[in-house]
Formats: structure tokens, C-alpha cells, sequence
């Protein structure tokens, strides 16, 4: 086909006019060195400046995922790099679940991990040392959750948020029937059948004494060991190796517990996790609850039904013939760590320090009532006005109780499987707490075989 | 010449089989043997026959040794017969509806098959919110209809959990039941109905001595494949109860052994065992679907 006239015409003009032109050959000069300005500003950028996108998986309970984005894109304004949020399931069963399937696999999907407090034992394989990139920041956390995350010498995570079980009431509800805040598991099972009776008297039909978390999964170990160690009744396994759960004391603990379900507590329990025993509470049909921390921001929130008659209080005591109990709550709190697969592991680490920092803590704390990893930042005057709490549970979330991770190493899932599967079963009413436990202890022995 | 063709022909499809299915189901068979753990897939002992069944210091260790297993056995057969009876017969009471002419059935035909449609991780979930016992909706109703005084917790309540499972299959998979017998009953002749109607004799014998014996064969696939179907089933019961003991199927613990306990030996033993246990059940079927034709017709 002919080409159109006026393109032949003007590139057989154009070009031969061009090149006779005087200042042709300055601006020649001038495209040429500007050509060789940029290369050579190219070249000698730092090395840094080349933007990454490093992803993270940081939860979905509450606000975690909000706090999360926030504090990320803040870094990655500051740093020029880009990050992107991945969610991840809510329940913590789960999310071990779909992290260890990736990790297995190599991928390279996430380069930060948000590992719950008791996973390094089993995940740490996967994950790099982050002491190099933390330049003595461990030292401004929690010495125990430190030492929690460093397994053969490692530091595979650095603390994000702590957590510790807490007990929520219905300030108004107790201050109506004047029933002074409990301080034995008996006194609250009183009050909350107290109240509850008064209440649906009065018209209140859909309202429950006590929810908590009863589903059959790590949840209910964590409620379950909160009951055990209250009534003095050890930790299932203790940090020398020895299986301690078989005891008077921890069936007391079972006893009790089993009372509640259709007395106090619904029948549904059996099958809430956190969410669902906080949307029991929040819309009013609870007069007790067991949480963690979390709870008390979104129960003050704009929309909730509950704002300001929410009190905060450490668990009760399991109060017997034998002894008083304690108070207590069991450790809870997430740690980031970094992929050892990850392609940008310096950056990612980064964005873990920075995550992990003074500032962003304090941001957490006073927004989300998230606890804080430093004790420093209990002492901090805007932390404590927005969560009071904190002061007066100082000694819950200092000296909480952990999980058996750490004696029962790679076989903790099972461990804990094994304890929430007898719970439940006693709490369903299919078995007896004795014969439970001695079941439960002999499958404990059949899982240490010769050693942990 | 011919057989050679054959072969040629279904040499692409026996390829992408072998690596699809073979494959993983050999190194599900080799891991079984051995002691493999999720972190770590490259170091591992063989282990021989100890994932299975194995004596050590007075005690039975292994898969077979696992009261856990059994029951899970025994509740996953429970659960593929009777929810398997269920949807055959309503498949069977909505395919004979359907086989009649009324206005809006091409719609309604359609329709029905949405619960079939719908992924079943969507359906269990939307199902788990409706039975919740404080929120969900079937209570609700429920109440208000005077049937209930009190919530019931369909999914927490160890005597209901398993119903509310067998429920939500039985509304999820009738009208693939429906589907196949409706495409059975539009095949009838219908000389045999026509001389039945002359001889005047009652529609209910109709159905049992006429209708039934001619779509059996086409029954008995639909029952098969929902049979093999059940036996797998996981996504129902892992999104409404998750891993729940008293609803536990056989695929629900082979999952949680493999991924949960991260033991991949053990776990892999699991699975070739619920292989097994399918397999059989399935020749056994065709065997006796095979004997049943032999039989000299009544």
C-alpha cells in the first residue's frame, strides 16, 4: 500500500533540514549530556531508594487490621517502600494452620508473620534472627516474652501486643442489684444468677449471667488453664516435663465450670470464640464476660450499646476449702516475625522494628487499648487515662500465666488439642470431670512417650 | 490397529490422571511410612508400619490404635447413610413433581438448583449464622412460631450438632439428586404408563412396580456418587464446627493430624485409610449392583 503523501513528504523533508541546521549539532550536545546526567544520577542513587513491597499478615480480630494498615502505610510514607496487608483467618487455630501450610511450601507470599506467644516453639525453623536488626531493642520489652521468643539462641519475633485474660462487667447491673464486684468464681456465679434472675423478672429475657470462650479450640485451653491455675491447680504440664493435670483441685476447676452452661452461661457457649462472646456482652445480654483486653475499646466505642458501664477487673479466685486461689490470666499476646523465604528481609525487618516501636505501642495502647509489650509505657499518663485499667491489672499482665509451650515444644498442638477436647467433653456433660481426667492424663503420657 | 488407536486417544487423559491423582496419592502412600513433619518435609526416617498399628512398653500406638479414629469411622459412615437416604428420597419426591407439566417449571427447574450452586464453604457459613443460637435467624423463627420456648445452640449441643451437619448436606445435595432422577424419569417410555392407566390400577403401585424398577440404574450412579460424595465430606463440617470431637469425620482428622500436629506421616497414614475404607466401600457396591443384575428379573 502507498503510504500516506504527507508522511512521505514531511520525512523526506524533515530529516535532511534537520541535520543541516547550525545549531543542530549544540543540541546534540545538549540531548547527550543530559542523557548521560540522568544515567549517572541513576547510578549513583542510594541503594536503598529502590522501592520494595513487603507483605505482611497482621489479624482480623477487632481492630487489629485497621492498627495494622495504619502503622504500616505510616512507614511506608516514611520510607518510600510499599506494603501490602494480607488477611488471614480469625480464629488462631486456623491461622497456624494456613502459616504452616505456607511455610512449608517456601512461599513467598508474606514476608511478616504475626505469630501468636506460643509458636516460636513451633514455627522458629521458618523464621530469621531479628537481634541483628533490633540494636538492643529487646531490652525495652517484657524480659518473659522476650525469653518466649528466643528458641536456640534466636530472637524469631518481636513482641507486638501482650494480652492477658480480664473479666468485664456490667458496672450498672451490679451497681442496681448492689452486688459488690466478685472476687471468687463462687461470688460471680452468685451474682451473675442473682442478676440474671432479677433482670429477666423484669422483663429482660435475654439476658445471660457469664460468656466466655467454649468452643473447642486453643480459646478453651486458655479459659480452661485461667480456671486451673486460679484454683491453684498447676498448668496442665509443668515446665520441667511432668504432667501435673490430673489433681483434685483442677476437677474442683471442672466442676464448676460444667455448672455454668444452661445455669449462667448459654448453651451456645460451647461454640463461641472471642467475637462471639463479645457480641453477647456488647448488645447487653451478658452481665459477665471473659476477654481479652481488646474488648474494653470497642465495648467504649461510638456504637456500642454498653459505652461507659463497663467495668474491667482480674479474674476471680477459685476460692476452696484447700487454699484461696489466685488471680491470674493466661499470656496471651501476638509477636511479628519475618520469613526466612522472604526476598526482603532487611525491609520487612524494618517495618517489624518500626511496628514494634515506643510510638507505635503507645498509638495502640490509647486507641485500641492493645497492651503494650514495655513497661515503660504503663507508667505513661495518656495510656493510663485512656485504659485505667491497666494500672490496677499491672500485676495480671506482668506475671501472666503461660501456656505449656516451652516443655512441650513441637507437640504443643496436640497437647492443647488433647486438654480442650477433655474440657469440652466435660462441659457437654458427655463425661465426668475424674474419669476426664484421668483419660486426659494418660493421653498426655502416650504423647510424651519417653520425652517432650 | 484399532486398539492402538484406542490407546493413543486415552493416552493425554491417563497422562494428566497419573500426575494429578496418581502422583499425590503415591506420595501420600510413601509418607505414610514415615515420620515426616510440616516443617521440615525434606528430613524424615522411614518409619514402616508405625503410623498404622505399632506395640511399644504395653501400649498400641498408630492410626488403627486411635479411639478418635473409630469414631470418626463409624460417625462418617452414619452420616453418608443417612443423609444419603434422606436426599434420595426427597431427590426422588421433587424429580416426580417436576416430571409434570405446570407453568414456570423450566423456571422452578432452575431455581432449585441453586443450593447445588452455591460453594458449600459460602453455604455452611451462611448456614452457621442462621443457626447461631443468640442471632440466628431459624431460632428466631422458630420461637415465634411457639416450637421452641428456649434458643436451641444447633451447633454447639453435641445430640444436634451432627443433625444441623446432616441438615445443611440434605438441602445442599437434593437437587443433584433431584437433577439425575428427573433426567431418568424424562427416558421412560410411557406405553407402560399408558397400559397401566387402562388396567386402572392405583399410581402408588404404579410408582413401585413400574416407575422405580425402570430408573433404578440411574438411581443407583446418583446414590453412588453422593455415597463416595459424604464419605469425604469436610468443608460442612469444618466450617459449622470446626474441630469439634463430637462431629469429627474421617477427613476432618486426617486434616487435623496433617496440619494441625503438623505430623505429615501420621496424618498421610490417615488418608490411605480413608482411601481404603471409600475404595471398598465402592467396589462392594459395584459388586453387588453387578450381582443384582444377574439375578433372574421377579
Amino acid at each position: 500500500m502507498r503510504p500516506l503523501p504527507e508522511t512521505e513528504t514531511s520525512a523526506r523533508t524533515f530529516a535532511p533540514v534537520l541535520t543541516r541546521l547550525p545549531s543542530f549539532r549544540i543540541l546534540r550536545a545538549i540531548a547527550l549530556a543530559a542523557t548521560a546526567a540522568v544515567c549517572l544520577a541513576l547510578a549513583l542513587r542510594p541503594a536503598h531508594a529502590q522501592a520494595v513491597e513487603v507483605s505482611i499478615s497482621c489479624g482480623a480480630v477487632g481492630q487489629e487490621l485497621e492498627l495494622c494498615r495504619d502503622g504500616a502505610q505510616a512507614w511506608a510514607q516514611r520510607t518510600g517502600h510499599r506494603v501490602r496487608i494480607v488477611s488471614t483467618p480469625n480464629s488462631a487455630t486456623e491461622r497456624l494452620a494456613l502459616y504452616q501450610q505456607l511455610l512449608a511450601g517456601g512461599s513467598t507470599a508474606i514476608d511478616i508473620y504475626q505469630v501468636d506467644v506460643v509458636w516460636p516453639g513451633i514455627l522458629a525453623r521458618n523464621f530469621i534472627d531479628l537481634a541483628p536488626y533490633a540494636n538492643g531493642a529487646q531490652k525495652e520489652h517484657f524480659a518473659a516474652i522476650i525469653e518466649n521468643n528466643t528458641i536456640d539462641g534466636r530472637l524469631v519475633a518481636m513482641p507486638l501486643y501482650t494480652d492477658a485474660g480480664v473479666l468485664y462487667y456490667r458496672r450498672d447491673l451490679l451497681e442496681k442489684h448492689g452486688v459488690p464486684v466478685p472476687e471468687t468464681w463462687q461470688q460471680m456465679t452468685e451474682a451473675a444468677q442473682r442478676i440474671q434472675a432479677a433482670e429477666r423478672r423484669e422483663g429482660q429475657t435475654g439476658l445471660w449471667g457469664f460468656v466466655f470462650q467454649g468452643r473447642a479450640y486453643e480459646g478453651l485451653t486458655v479459659n480452661a488453664l485461667e480456671w486451673i491455675d486460679s484454683f491453684g491447680g498447676g498448668h496442665v504440664v509443668e515446665d520441667d516435663g511432668s504432667i501435673s493435670v490430673r489433681n483434685p483441685q483442677v476437677e474442683a476447676a471442672l466442676a464448676l465450670a460444667r455448672g455454668w452452661i444452661k445455669d449462667i452461661a448459654p448453651e451456645g457457649v460451647l461454640n463461641y470464640g472471642e467475637e462471639e462472646a463479645r457480641g453477647v456482652f456488647q448488645s447487653g445480654h451478658a452481665v459477665f464476660m471473659r476477654n481479652w483486653p481488646y474488648a474494653w475499646a470497642l465495648a467504649n466505642g461510638e456504637n456500642s450499646p454498653v459505652r461507659g458501664k463497663v467495668g474491667v477487673v482480674a479474674l476471680p479466685r477459685g476460692a476452696t476449702a484447700q487454699g484461696p486461689g489466685k488471680h491470674t490470666g493466661v499470656l496471651g499476646g501476638w509477636n511479628l516475625a519475618v520469613s526466612r523465604h522472604s526476598p526482603h528481609a532487611a525491609e520487612a525487618a524494618d517495618l517489624v522494628m518500626y511496628l514494634t516501636s515506643r510510638a507505635e505501642q503507645k498509638r495502640r495502647a490509647v486507641t485500641a487499648a492493645y497492651n503494650p509489650t514495655m513497661p515503660a509505657l504503663y507508667d505513661d499518663a495518656q495510656v493510663l487515662a485512656a485504659n485505667p485499667f491497666f494500672r490496677t491489672l499491672y500485676p495480671t499482665f506482668s506475671e501472666a500465666v503461660a501456656r505449656p509451650s516451652r516443655p512441650t515444644g513441637r507437640k504443643y498442638n496436640r497437647v492443647s488439642s488433647a486438654f480442650w477436647n477433655a474440657v469440652h467433653g466435660v462441659l457437654i456433660g458427655a463425661a465426668e470431670p475424674g474419669p476426664a481426667l484421668a483419660d486426659l492424663e494418660h493421653e498426655l503420657q502416650r504423647m510424651k512417650r519417653r520425652g517432650w | 490397529m484399532r486398539v492402538r488407536a484406542a490407546w493413543q486417544f486415552l493416552a493425554p487423559t491417563l497422562i494428566v490422571l497419573a500426575l494429578v491423582a496418581g502422583w499425590p496419592l503415591l506420595r501420600t502412600l510413601w509418607f505414610g511410612f514415615t515420620d515426616a513433619t510440616l516443617d521440615d518435609l525434606a528430613d524424615y526416617r522411614f518409619v514402616g508400619l508405625a503410623n498404622y498399628l505399632e506395640y511399644d512398653d504395653g501400649e498400641w500406638y498408630g492410626v488403627l490404635a486411635d479411639p478418635d479414629w473409630w469414631s470418626a469411622v463409624w460417625r462418617t459412615l452414619w452420616f453418608a447413610a443417612v443423609s444419603v437416604s434422606l436426599e434420595t428420597v426427597l431427590g426422588l419426591v421433587v424429580a416426580l413433581a417436576l416430571n409434570v407439566r405446570f407453568p414456570l417449571r423450566g423456571l422452578l427447574r432452575a431455581a432449585i438448583l441453586i443450593p447445588w450452586a452455591i460453594p458449600t464453604v459460602v453455604s455452611a457459613k451462611m448456614w452457621g449464622w442462621m443457626l447461631n443460637d443468640q442471632f440466628g435467624v431459624l431460632n428466631h423463627v422458630f420461637m415465634g412460631l411457639r416450637l421452641i420456648d428456649q434458643p436451641v445452640a444447633w451447633t454447639a449441643n453435641p445430640d444436634l450438632a451432627m443433625w444441623a451437619v446432616i441438615m445443611v448436606d440434605v438441602w445442599k445435595a437434593t437437587p443433584f439428586m433431584a437433577l439425575l432422577i428427573l433426567a431418568a424419569l424424562q427416558m421412560l417410555p410411557g406405553d407402560c404408563y399408558e397400559a397401566a392407566r387402562v388396567d386402572g390400577i392405583h399410581p402408588v403401585r404404579v410408582f413401585f412396580r413400574v416407575t422405580l424398577p425402570l430408573i433404578r440404574p440411574a438411581l443407583m450412579v446418583a446414590v453412588v456418587f453422593r455415597a463416595l460424595d459424604a464419605l469425604r465430606v469436610f468443608d460442612l463440617i469444618y466450617v459449622l464446627t470446626s474441630n469439634a470431637r463430637s462431629t469429627m469425620s474421617m477427613s476432618v482428622y486426617a486434616r487435623q493430624q496433617l496440619v494441625d500436629f503438623q505430623e505429615v506421616g501420621y496424618g498421610s497414614a490417615a488418608s490411605m485409610l480413608l482411601f481404603l475404607v471409600i475404595a471398598m466401600l465402592t467396589i462392594s457396591a459395584i459388586a453387588l449392583g453387578r450381582l443384582r443384575q444377574q439375578e433372574p428379573g421377579r
